[in-house]
């Protein structure tokens, strides 16, 4: 079985497993890494969003093979050790706004929502109405006008 | 003494080596003799009642307080306003109770359903009362303890203090307050304007976990050797394995451990859940037909108004009338139906997210021919639920295979299986007559038809167990429910309405709120029709005829709040909408766009339509125990009836749904989400907390289609409005669920 190789939440790890299997079931069914939720398996609903070198990933749609030595995942777990903090700004903000229901799509929202901000942030701009539209994490309990809120109030507080 | 205003109620200290409590049997209803069950709630509550002396609440010696809430947490947030009341009455801090979901427990009989949005209208006194218990006797210790009188100490923040300035912990105190033999004790409930808990906003209890991940799901949890197992389902409905041509090829393929036939497809067991969908897209099976052999929309709607029962003979008045149609809808939460489970030869353990666990535990234990006291069943967090988690399919389906295989299984649906064959919400017709005669509305009638919804969950023994206490004698269990959950708020004369069911083929279940966005949405639709015919206002129409002033207060404050009446750009309109139930009132004010630019506005893979742009929601729930998580289930009401007005629905063709992905079924998204939502608590009405689950979707719904039938100057009859135009490309029956996507690295952002 072949090896493979990758960075996790700061540490680097190694998974014998068929290349081509994704890396959702990777991190949660071989590394017990269950932020990451599953909510469709082929990059629709993104409840399983989690970042690979800072940008926003569907870890359903990646073979485990793709991944090389020095690509880092971030899944929700490791988020806040990112900003160096004990909860990042993002989580602080959706704590602040109670915004999780039944928080099965939030893990992914959060990851979403970071993502977007320092995307908008790279442009030198500001998130608009328009950035929160094309957010395509599915809420299914409903959530989204708390989501926008919060988004608007973490972009502020990541800068 | 008024029954609403009563405080003082008997409760016990159990025997046991710490503090123990629980409410006695007269802590249900607001008053006990109540011979006549309303409604739903009541009939629910009344259900409870003789098992509440079973639910106990725990001081332990580290001065935390255990509580296990034999109900389904799965999003509305209920052990946050659990803990809320028990921290009210224990005067301790919310942070320091500590709320889990009780496993099935058969001896508490009826008191272990969540549904109808009766979980907190239920238990508000029981557990309040328990609490109560446990001060007594904490406040009895103490003052053996420090040599005073109760009366001259003080509990704050789990500590009781004398006068003098000692001080004693209630974990300390909780071995000496606890008894050997079990006592009956009287209590006092704090009174009502003493609340500095109840009625105060409280963020969830599970926030920081949910936010970090670190909440727990089914699918999350480690049990040894529980390997991912997925199931090859039919391409139609309930269809049943016929053959099976390479079980040995695919028991073959990397990480399979498993494959075998079961009673609802074959099922795999491998070491990865990507394993398992490529084992179930590699398996070659014949099918038989399924319970909805060559079914579609099309005929369903002719079954349908087949058994739609008549109106009657059309009365000599002016007469409104409408007939509306409401297609199929999915219950699916984000969560697929999972579960884990652990059979062996003598016993069997399930885990899953169940808001019928014993009927669960029942079925479960028939089904593997062991006696009930040797299953197990422990109650998750769920994932949402929206109706879906009544049922306990993926439990049975994994109690099955655990026993099939030998060995303990995490079984998942896929999204696909989920949308598909996973239960709906009927498909129904909903026809309205209104006679009048100037300004009198003189009769109302409304004819239901609707598939026939599946309440095999618990609540139809619930039914059979109180019907001499129920009005209407010898009617179905629907038909009962029904009429226990459906009012005339407004005076419109003789007013009846009738339930009918047809074809048993389908997967159902109630959906949230039920029969009340469809009922309430073709009602408020004729309303409107009625106003303009009278040439009335449609908000000062409602106002005039609603039954009471409390109903008037929330349309009022709506109205207010979103400038009712203001003028509007051509394709853009107001609707106003009033609905009633759990003992609560709602109405919804929205604002909808539906211009073309607005319609047509470019978004990939989804349904743009028509943009609600402002919604304002007024909320009477009674008393609010969290004013918060009433306002975020109102919240999420609002997104359900702008889906169910305007987007979500399933396509029923040739015997199976075609929809099988959140791009396929258009459950609200940020896109269609009011960027302008304000939901309105009003000031308490009641000193008892009403239903609120499932209040918020149906005068959403309402609102939604009449907003829509003002800025279109046409009524729209058939939900949702884009039902008729297909939006997505149906993916493949066979293999019964998609490929796993490989391009994931090429989208990152
Ligand atoms: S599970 Fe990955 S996008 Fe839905
Ligand atoms: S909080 Fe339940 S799906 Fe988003």
């Amino acid at each position: 079985m072949p090896e493979h190789t990758f960075r996790v939440n700061g540490e680097q790890v190694t998974v014998e497993v068929a290349p081509d299997v994704r890396l959702l079931w990777v991190l949660r069914d071989l590394l017990g890494i269950t932020g990451p939720k599953y909510g469709c398996g082929i990059d629709v609903c993104k409840a399983c969003t989690s970042h690979l070198n800072g940008k926003a990933v569907s870890p359903c749609a990646i073979p485990v093979g793709e991944l090389r030595p020095d690509d880092e995942v971030t899944t929700i777990e490791g988020l806040a050790a990112t900003s160096g903090q004990e909860l990042h700004p993002m989580q602080r903000a959706w704590l602040d706004h109670d915004v999780s229901q039944c928080g099965y799509c939030q893990p992914g929202q959060i990851m979403a929502a970071v993502a977007l901000v320092r995307r908008v942030a790279e442009e030198g701009r500001a998130v608009t109405d328009a950035d929160l539209d094309g957010l395509r994490n599915i809420c299914r309990c409903g959530t989204y006008p708390r989501i926008r809120d919060a988004i608007r109030a973490g972009a502020e507080a990541m800068r | 003494m008024t029954a609403i205003g009563r405080r003082r109620f008997l409760g016990y200290v159990l025997a046991a080596p710490t503090l123990v409590t629980a409410a006695g049997l007269d802590a249900g209803l607001p008053s006990p003799e109540i011979t006549d069950l309303l409604d739903l709630n009541d009939l629910m509550t009344a259900a409870a009642l003789p098992t509440a002396n079973l639910i106990t609440v725990e001081v332990g010696p580290d001065g935390t307080v255990s509580f296990a809430l034999p109900r389904a947490e799965v999003g509305q947030g209920i052990t946050t306003s659990t803990a809320m009341l028990i921290a009210e009455e224990l005067s301790v801090p919310v942070g320091r109770v500590r709320v889990t979901l009780a496993d099935a427990r058969p001896e508490l009989v009826f008191n272990q359903l969540t549904g109808g949005s009766n979980t907190t209208f239920a238990t508000y006194v029981p557990i309040r009362v328990a609490a109560a218990v446990a001060r007594s006797r904490l406040m009895q210790a103490a003052a053996a303890e420090l040599g005073v009188a109760p009366a001259d100490l003080t509990l704050k923040d789990g500590v009781i203090s004398n006068r003098a300035g000692r001080s004693v912990g209630i974990g300390e105190l909780s071995g000496r307050a606890a008894t050997t033999r079990t006592l009956r004790v009287p209590v006092e409930l704090a009174a009502r304007e003493s609340f500095t808990v109840i009625g105060r906003p409280h963020n969830r209890i599970d926030a920081l976990d949910a936010v970090t991940g670190r909440k727990k799901f089914t699918l999350d949890l480690d049990v040894p050797d529980a390997k991912p197992a997925m199931v090859c389902r039919p391409p139609t409905i309930n269809g049943k394995v016929g053959s099976v041509a390479n079980l040995a090829e695919v028991r073959a393929m990397p990480g399979v451990t498993d494959a075998v036939v079961i009673s609802t497809g074959v099922a795999v067991r491998a070491a990865t859940f990507g394993q398992c969908v490529d084992a179930v897209r590699a398996l070659r099976v014949t099918w038989k037909p399924g319970t909805a052999e060559g079914k579609s929309d099309e005929s369903v709607l002719r079954e349908l108004r087949a058994a739609e029962p008549p109106l009657g003979l059309r009365p000599p008045t002016p007469v409104v009338e409408g007939s509306f149609t409401f297609h199929f809808r999915s219950n699916s939460a984000l969560e697929p139906n999972c579960a884990i489970a652990d059979v062996r030869a003598d016993r069997a353990e399930i885990w899953s997210s169940l808001k019928s666990p014993i009927v669960a535990q029942q079925a479960i234990a028939a089904r593997l021919g062991l006696p009930q006291s040797r299953v197990t069943v422990h109650v998750t967090e769920g994932g949402g639920s929206f109706g879906r988690k009544l049922f306990f399919d993926a439990a049975l389906e994994a109690a099955e295979l655990s026993q099939r295989v030998g060995k303990p299984v995490k079984l998942l649906w896929h999204r696909a299986d989920d949308s598909r064959q996973g239960r709906t919400h009927p498909m129904a017709i909903s026809r309205v007559r209104v006679s009048y005669l100037g300004g009198t509305v003189l009769g109302y009638q409304q004819r239901h038809t609707s598939v026939s919804t599946d309440l095999g969950h618990g609540l139809g023994e619930i039914i059979t167990a109180l019907a001499a206490r129920l009005p209407g004698g010898d009617l179905s269990f629907a038909q009962t429910f029904f009429q226990l959950s459906q009012t005339m708020p407004y005076q419109f004369g003789v007013s009846g309405r009738l339930l009918n069911e047809t074809d048993r083929g389908f997967n159902t279940g109630s959906m949230r709120n039920v029969y009340s966005p469809d009922v309430t949405c073709a009602r408020e639709l004729v309303v409107d029709r009625l106003a303009a015919r009278m040439g009335r206002d449609p908000r000062r129409f409602r106002h005039d005829f609603l039954h009471d002033e409390r109903s008037r207060a929330v349309l009022a404050a709506v109205a207010e709040a979103g400038e009712w009446g203001r003028p509007m750009p051509a394709g853009t309109a107001q609707g106003i909408a009033f609905h009633s139930e759990y003992k609560s009132v709602s109405a919804a004010l929205v604002e909808i766009d539906c211009r073309p630019e607005t319609v047509e506005r470019p978004i990939r893979d989804g349904v743009t339509g028509p943009r609600v742009t402002k919604a304002v929601f007024a909320v009477d729930a009674g008393l609010a125990v969290n004013p918060r998580g009433l306002e975020a289930q109102m919240m999420g009401g609002v997104m359900d009836g702008i889906a169910l007005a305007l987007t979500s629905s399933l396509h029923l063709r040739d015997g199976h749904f075609l929809e099988a992905s959140w791009d396929d079924y258009f459950y609200t998204r940020q896109w269609n989400t009011p960027p302008d939502l304000r939901i309105i608590v009003m000031p308490s009405t009641s000193d008892r907390p009403g239903g609120a689950g499932e209040l918020g979707v149906a005068a959403s719904m309402a609102a939604v289609a009449c907003a829509y039938g003002r800025a279109t100057g046409t009524m729209p009859t058939t939900f949702p409005i884009n039902h008729g135009t297909l939006s997505f490309t149906p993916k493949p029956t066979v293999p019964p669920i998609p490929p796993s996507p490989a391009d994931g690295l090429d989208h990152a952002r």
